[in-house]
């Protein structure tokens, strides 16, 4: 196990390597990022001066190192446009998108457990078909047209709740409940297949022959195996919040770093963009890692499948 | 009712089912509503009652024909700037169909191109490859897409490098699987065992077998690439203003919403029908041509 972590963790730093590499160049792929910023007033002076306040005129492997040695010091650069460190911007909007991202995450999986569960077990029944149904619809509409209409009955239309702001729980309604409604289809599909498989199988037949209450068969037996396969997609689900978070903090103008992110996009700020899309590929690799080693921890095979 | 007995009347329902069910409606309405999509892609200059980008200041906001207050010149309304909506999401079927088309003619090549070598050759290679693509898959796309947007200014191009940079991956894992499973087919080690070469195996023997699951995956991508690019559109980091894209279109009725809901309604009801019928269309041809996907 300490040998499965061990190159695990190694992996994941060569990955992080090679996402930061790709992030570089992708971000210097078309010349000199301070040319996005000239504006027809800037004159040349202001131009050097910019790029060498920003180490555009060193050679590329100086600037990756300078840059590699910025992020091992938590410094990711300076917004071009309001002058901040980057680190500091998003410390600033990182706890509203955690507040949203997170709430949102457990209303979603519990939810989605709570009808994939009830939709495998009465298989067939309008439960099961509302629920497929609502997976369908789901998947099919867009995050940020369902959230406009959502404003569109519940705030224009009956007026019984706010789209903006964020002082109270009502302004929370809003974003989390369609954040949470865009996680829901996948994983209520994952949710509904695996109990459909682990229903099925011998020990459950056991556990009921044993006379167990059926309460106690689904809830307790099945249900701990069959969330052991939406953990294999844990990886793709929180790509699937950010997603969702980056979408619907725009609808909504909520204030985190999705919103921050498209902002900065619009006003071409790219220290900032490059800084949010770098912290979230470390999560996201850091995710992965988790995940793989409870994936291993639960089942053995794994760890020795892949040392 | 036990599991078993269940099952068996599944089953009986299933022959049942295939014997009468001669109108596959989860076929047809699917491929109507598709191939109305590329109908109308290809024919917007002649279907559009107006061009779409022409502005009429007079006729600012228009609630959609059938409504009270709306002007039958105007089927579906018009937005802030007296453009016709119904004009506007018949030109917008072009945007959607091409970059789908294309993000998944690249991601497809890709893909199957890593998935079949990593899948074939094994080892060290097929680790590496794996790795590779188990984080692409969990990389959120969107935010390389606005990076890319801030670099190369939203564009076509940038649209369409975005979706496919990391795209590629699910292909690759499917492919890799099934190759996987092919390389210790008897017709395979009888090619190996005649002398084919690697190269030969690879693009005669396996290729041909992979189709009909990338078949069945392309189309369900269908849908997924719209919504992205919607999404990327939505944000403004998709095409650029004055070419209409359904997502950028809804993000244009966002501050209208409470005087003009038309605005972003109808572009995003357009997604959802093409999204959903590619869905559908998918699901049936995975349950004709490869039932064992259904797993996935």
């Amino acid at each position: 196990m300490v040998r499965f972590i061990i190159i695990r963790l190694l992996q994941t730093i060569v990955a992080l390597l090679g996402i930061s590499l790709l992030i570089f160049l992708l971000v210097r792929a078309t010349g000199n990022p301070i040319d996005l910023m000239r504006n027809p007033s800037s004159s040349e002076a202001d131009i050097i001066n910019l790029k060498a306040q920003f180490g555009f005129d060193k050679p590329y492997p100086e600037q990756y190192w300078l840059f590699m040695k910025g992020i091992v010091h938590g410094d990711l650069g300076k917004s071009i446009l309001r002058g901040k460190p980057v680190t500091d911007m998003i410390l600033q909007a990182a706890p509203n998108s955690i507040r949203l991202g997170l709430t949102a995450f457990i209303i979603g999986m519990v939810t989605a457990t709570l009808l994939g569960v009830l939709a495998a077990v009465r298989r067939d029944s309008w439960l099961d078909n509302v629920v497929k149904f609502l997976a369908v619809l789901g998947q099919a509409l867009p995050g940020f047209w369902l959230a406009i209409m959502s404003i569109w009955v519940f705030s224009v239309y009956w007026h019984i709740l706010p789209a903006f702001g964020t002082s109270g729980p009502a302004n929370y309604v809003l974003p989390v409940g369609c954040l949470a409604f865009f996680l829901l289809p996948g994983m209520m599909r994952l949710v509904r297949s695996s109990m459909l498989d682990v229903l099925d199988s011998e020990y459950i037949k056991l556990a009921r022959i044993k006379g167990l209450p059926e309460r106690v068969v689904i809830w307790k037996h099945a249900l701990r195996n069959a969330l052991i396969a939406p953990l294999t997609v844990a990886g793709m689900l929180f790509a699937n919040i950010i997603t969702g978070a980056v979408i619907l903090e725009n609808v909504f103008a909520w204030p985190g770093l999705g919103k921050m992110s498209v902002d900065s996009m619009i006003a071409r700020d790219f220290p900032v963009v490059q800084g949010i899309t770098l912290l979230v590929a470390a999560l996201v690799l850091m995710v992965n890692l988790l995940v793989d080693i409870t994936y291993a921890y639960v089942d053995p095979q794994i760890r020795y499948q892949n040392t | 009712m036990s599991i078993e007995r269940k099952k068996a009347d599944d089953i009986v329902k299933g022959f049942k089912k295939r014997r009468t069910a001669t109108l596959q409606w989860n076929f047809l309405i699917p491929v109507a509503v598709l191939s109305l999509l590329v109908l109308t892609a290809i024919f917007a200059p002649w279907l559009a009652p107006y061009p779409p980008t022409q502005t009429s200041l007079t006729e600012r906001l228009a609630p959609p024909s059938f409504m009270e207050g709306g002007n039958p010149a105007y089927f579906l309304g018009t937005d802030t700037l007296g453009r016709d909506i119904l004009s506007r999401v018949i030109f917008g079927a072009r945007v959607s169909l091409s970059v789908s088309l294309l993000v998944i003619l690249i991601t497809a090549s890709v893909g199957t191109l890593i998935g079949i070598i990593a899948g074939y050759t094994g080892g060290r290679i097929d680790a590496i490859l794996m790795r590779i693509t188990d984080i692409s898959l969990s990389f959120p796309a969107i935010l390389i897409a606005l990076l890319l947007a801030v670099i190369l200014g939203p564009s076509f191009g940038t649209v369409v490098l975005a979706l496919s940079l990391f795209g590629w991956a699910g292909y690759a894992r499917l492919v890799r699987g099934e190759s996987l499973r092919l390389r210790q087919a008897d017709f395979v080690s009888q090619a190996r065992i005649t002398g084919s070469s690697s190269m030969r195996i690879m693009t005669r023997h396996i290729f041909p077998n992979v189709i009909n699951p990338l078949i069945v995956i392309s189309t369900l991508q269908i849908g997924m690439v719209i919504l992205a690019e919607s999404a990327l559109s939505y944000l403004g980091a998709g095409i650029p203003p004055t070419t209409p894209s359904w997502g950028a279109m809804v993000s244009d009725g966002r501050n209208f919403i409470d005087v003009a809901w038309w605005i972003s309604f109808f572009p995003g009801v357009a997604i959802g029908l093409v999204v959903l019928s590619g869905n559908f269309l998918g699901d049936w041809l995975r349950d004709k041509l490869d039932p064992r996907l259904r797993q996935l």
